[in-house]
């Protein structure tokens, strides 16, 4: 029965032996996919190159669907799945402040690191700031996490919200994914003028 | 940039051209094996924000092991032995090398500073930096990134986490005009 730390006991060694090379998985992805660079992350915001949705979503989906028919197959326990706790409103302003964050710094958390390793000095730059970003939430924003976490619900889900079977959530995302690989290849031609390198 | 490589044969290019980046539908699928991966096999997704607020505070309790130890955001990374010896920050470790293995095979480390013609070298930097600190404030009130939130939560249909996504894209599209000298 998966996932496997449900039913076998791993060493700690072990876990993180693991752990670390699915990071190097991780890290090798998101190098191939052109993320370690600031040009071609941001280029989402200017339609030009969607990239960023193209890998986020299919990824999405993929995990989506795997997940879904093995536990439709009985091969997986989701109880045992670790989900985020959902609070709306710290997602909703937590998500609004990263957005900007991510525009005016060129990079995420994890595609920082990536580019890091590629040598941007910029990327370097963001991670200094993401570690001043989280010294000046510890130091002012204490009571805020306290709230956040005091009022966070596990285990929301579509499904659990909803009532309608994973089934037809992972059939609309299949075909939203569809449609927005079309939508995006008419942007990307729309908006191929305001790539700086051509 | 130095071009010139002691012993180039003639006819050589001189500056070795980077592979192309996958498909990115290609990436995409991998990258979805990989986070399924790590569902199956470990219960989690992926992560990365965990990492730095682990190493920060990491970093506050050497300044200073009671104060860390006091606040309630340093605390949880320091509550169960060495807080970098946890999931997240060996998950991190292994992107950077990982990262650094796959660039270097492309021929794609290149030191240098990521920014659109139009700004800076000075501008850029304090820009990335500022937008480092954003991204991470914004990244722990949601509880998570676009690793953690959104990546990782929207496969499992996690409401939360798709309310993060909407809310990152709604405003990056809303400020990308203030920001493209910086970018265009």
């Amino acid at each position: 029965m998966l996932p496997l730390v449900a039913s076998v006991e791993l060493s700690t060694a072990t876990f993180l032996l693991l752990t670390l090379v699915g990071g190097i998985a991780f890290g090798v992805v998101l190098e191939r996919a052109g993320f370690g660079s600031g040009c071609k992350l941001t280029a989402v915001f200017y339609g030009y190159d969607m990239s960023v949705v193209k890998v986020m979503f299919t990824a999405i989906v993929t995990a989506m669907v795997g997940l879904w028919g093995l536990a439709a197959a009985g091969a997986i326990d989701m109880a045992e799945i670790y989900i985020v706790p959902t609070n709306y409103l710290a997602q909703l302003v937590g998500g609004l402040v990263f957005g900007v964050g991510f525009v005016l710094g060129g990079y995420c958390p994890g595609t920082s690191v990536v580019a890091c390793a590629s040598g941007r000095l910029d990327a370097f730059a963001f991670v200094a700031g993401l570690l001043a970003g989280i010294a000046l939430y510890a130091r002012y924003l204490g009571d805020a996490e306290t709230w956040i976490r005091a009022n966070a619900i596990d285990d929301v889900t579509l499904v659990s919200l909803t009532g309608i079977a994973a089934g037809w959530w992972v059939a609309l995302f299949v075909v939203a994914l569809a449609a927005a690989a079309w939508g995006m290849g008419l942007a990307e031609r729309a908006f191929a003028r305001l790539d700086p390198r051509r | 940039m130095a071009t010139t490589i002691a012993g180039r044969r003639p006819g050589q290019p001189a500056e070795r051209k980077a592979r192309p980046y996958w498909n990115p539908y290609v990436a995409g699928f991998a990258l979805g094996l990989v986070l399924l991966g790590g569902y199956l096999l470990l219960g989690r997704g992926l992560g990365a924000t965990g990492a730095f607020s682990a190493l920060a505070a990491w970093f506050a309790s050497l300044v200073s092991p009671e104060g860390a130890a006091a606040n309630p955001v340093h605390a949880r990374y320091l509550e169960n032995g060495p807080p970098l010896l946890e999931y997240v920050p060996i998950l991190v470790l292994g992107t950077l090398i990982g990262g650094a293995v796959s660039a270097w095979l492309a021929g794609r480390i290149r030191f240098g500073i990521d920014s659109g013609p139009g700004i800076g070298r000075g501008a850029r930097l304090a820009l990335a930096f500022a937008g480092g600190a954003l991204a991470a404030i914004g990244a722990k009130i949601a509880l998570g990134c676009t690793s953690g939130q959104a990546l990782s939560g929207a496969a499992v249909l996690n409401v939360g986490s798709l309310v993060f996504m909407v809310a990152v894209f709604t405003s990056g599209y809303l400020v990308a005009f203030l920001f493209r000298k910086e970018w265009l």
